[in-house]
């Protein structure tokens, strides 16, 4: 338990937690490991986790019809994937697949949401660092559907 | 403002709609000296001119290389040319890359898709000079996995001790293995010292501006930011106008700016 608090403490989406609340993620926290090409979550399934990636990388993907899968987006060490669990109705609308071996913190998004209920500060600081995960994907993924690197103006 | 004949020696298709041009200075020219983030004229003989920024070595002047990609009328006829056949070069024009300001700094190349053109003669200067430089950091982000240019230089570089070079993909199906994203999001858990290094930026304006705000955030201040600008350049001696960007004309005064330079007139629609 001291090693994952540890590791949590110094995770940049934890920066800053006071010492109270990062001993009530840690109650909900476990490591986990997985090998290449294994599927972490499926699309469709209870959102029950969300992961801090220690090392690897994970592809998050979905199935097109005619066009089989298709990347979304990948996270590597030091980012924090996942956040169906917070939001009903707590189904992944994505896959996730560990690109090579992955090694990760998962926090068990059930046991989180009911501290949080009971706790509105640890409540709110949660929030606060979703929000601004949410907001970063989302202009990420507003430049990425701009297409910027297609074809320019003729010559 | 002379064109001069060169002669194609190599023809490289570096992807589907992108080729490089390896060219011969004519025998009476003691090879093509130019400085790294440089462009020329490009002239094919009974189409048109072009501006193309340079994209070889800096440090070999028997040969010079451009890359660019089939976009227009000029351009087109461009890849029609075979080894042997002429084309048209004046220059070199324009601003450099901050290469003597970035001693002692670390540098981060920060570029997306055909972007990577104008800076691989920065990276072969870097290698060539690596003694002068802190830590050099490449990311480069590309639309597809096959739009990646110059593999064969990137699996080099990525196999170096002394150049740390990452690569992103805006969209991949489930056989590619690297990373999925714009390139901006690599720069946040990059390894570069954002108190001591100069950026280095080139792509299309949009990647450019985000990408200062991702800089901005790591803590790089404007004056060790530089980007490279891209408009409409005919004479490529700021006498005609038509590159003209706020008070400057990106032909003479740029085309690499140093972002304090062009912050104003970097977000005006209408510039």
């Amino acid at each position: 338990m001291e090693n994952l608090e540890r590791i949590l403490s110094e995770h940049p989406f934890l920066s800053g937690m006071d010492a109270r609340h990062l001993q009530l993620l840690v109650g909900c926290a476990s490591n986990v490991a997985f090998k290449a090409g294994e599927y972490i979550f499926r699309e469709g399934q209870p959102a029950d986790k969300f992961y801090f990636i220690r090392h690897g990388l994970v592809h998050v993907l979905t199935h097109v019809p005619q066009k089989g899968s298709i990347i979304i987006r990948s996270r590597d060490a030091g980012e924090i994937f996942g956040w169906s669990w917070l939001i009903p109705p707590y189904r992944w609308h994505f896959d996730a697949r560990a690109v090579e071996v992955t090694r990760a913190i998962a926090l068990d998004g059930k046991c989180l949401r009911d501290k949080c209920e009971e706790d509105h500060d640890l409540g709110y600081e949660i929030m606060k660092r979703f929000a601004f995960v949410i907001a970063e994907r989302l202009e990420q993924t507003r430049l990425q559907l701009l297409d910027v690197y297609g074809n320019g103006p003729s010559k | 403002m002379i064109t001069r004949p060169f002669t194609i020696r190599r023809v490289i298709k570096e992807s589907h709609d992108t080729f490089s041009l390896e060219l011969e200075p004519p025998s009476d020219l003691d090879g093509f000296n130019f400085m790294p983030g440089q462009f020329n004229m490009l002239y094919v003989y009974g189409v048109g001119e072009v501006p193309i920024s340079i994209s070889g070595d800096p440090t070999k002047p028997r040969m010079l290389t451009h890359t660019t990609r089939e976009v227009g009328t000029v351009t087109r006829a461009m890849r029609g040319l075979k080894v042997g056949d002429t084309l048209g070069v004046r220059g070199p024009y324009g601003t450099a890359w901050p290469l003597a300001e970035a001693e002692g700094h670390d540098v981060v190349l920060i570029t997306g898709g055909i972007g990577l053109a104008p800076l691989r003669p920065v990276i072969y200067y870097l290698l060539a000079h690596r003694e002068k430089y802190g830590k050099v950091v490449l990311l480069y982000g590309a639309r597809t996995p096959e739009d990646i240019l110059f593999r064969k230089d990137l699996e080099r570089w990525r196999g170096r001790f002394d150049l740390e070079a990452y690569l992103t993909v805006d969209r991949a199906t489930g056989s590619w293995r690297g990373n999925v994203g714009v390139v901006t999001t690599l720069i946040p858990r990059s390894p570069f010292d954002p108190l001591h290094c100069t950026a280095v930026v080139c792509g299309p304006e949009i990647m450019m501006r985000f990408t200062v705000l991702e800089l901005e955030k790591r803590g790089v201040v404007d004056d060790r930011i530089y980007i490279s600008m891209e408009r409409n350049m005919k004479c490529g001696v700021g006498l005609c106008g038509h590159c003209q960007l706020g008070p400057t004309f990106v032909c003479k005064d740029g085309p690499v700016y140093r972002f304090d330079h062009m912050r104003d007139v970097f977000t005006k629609w209408e510039m």
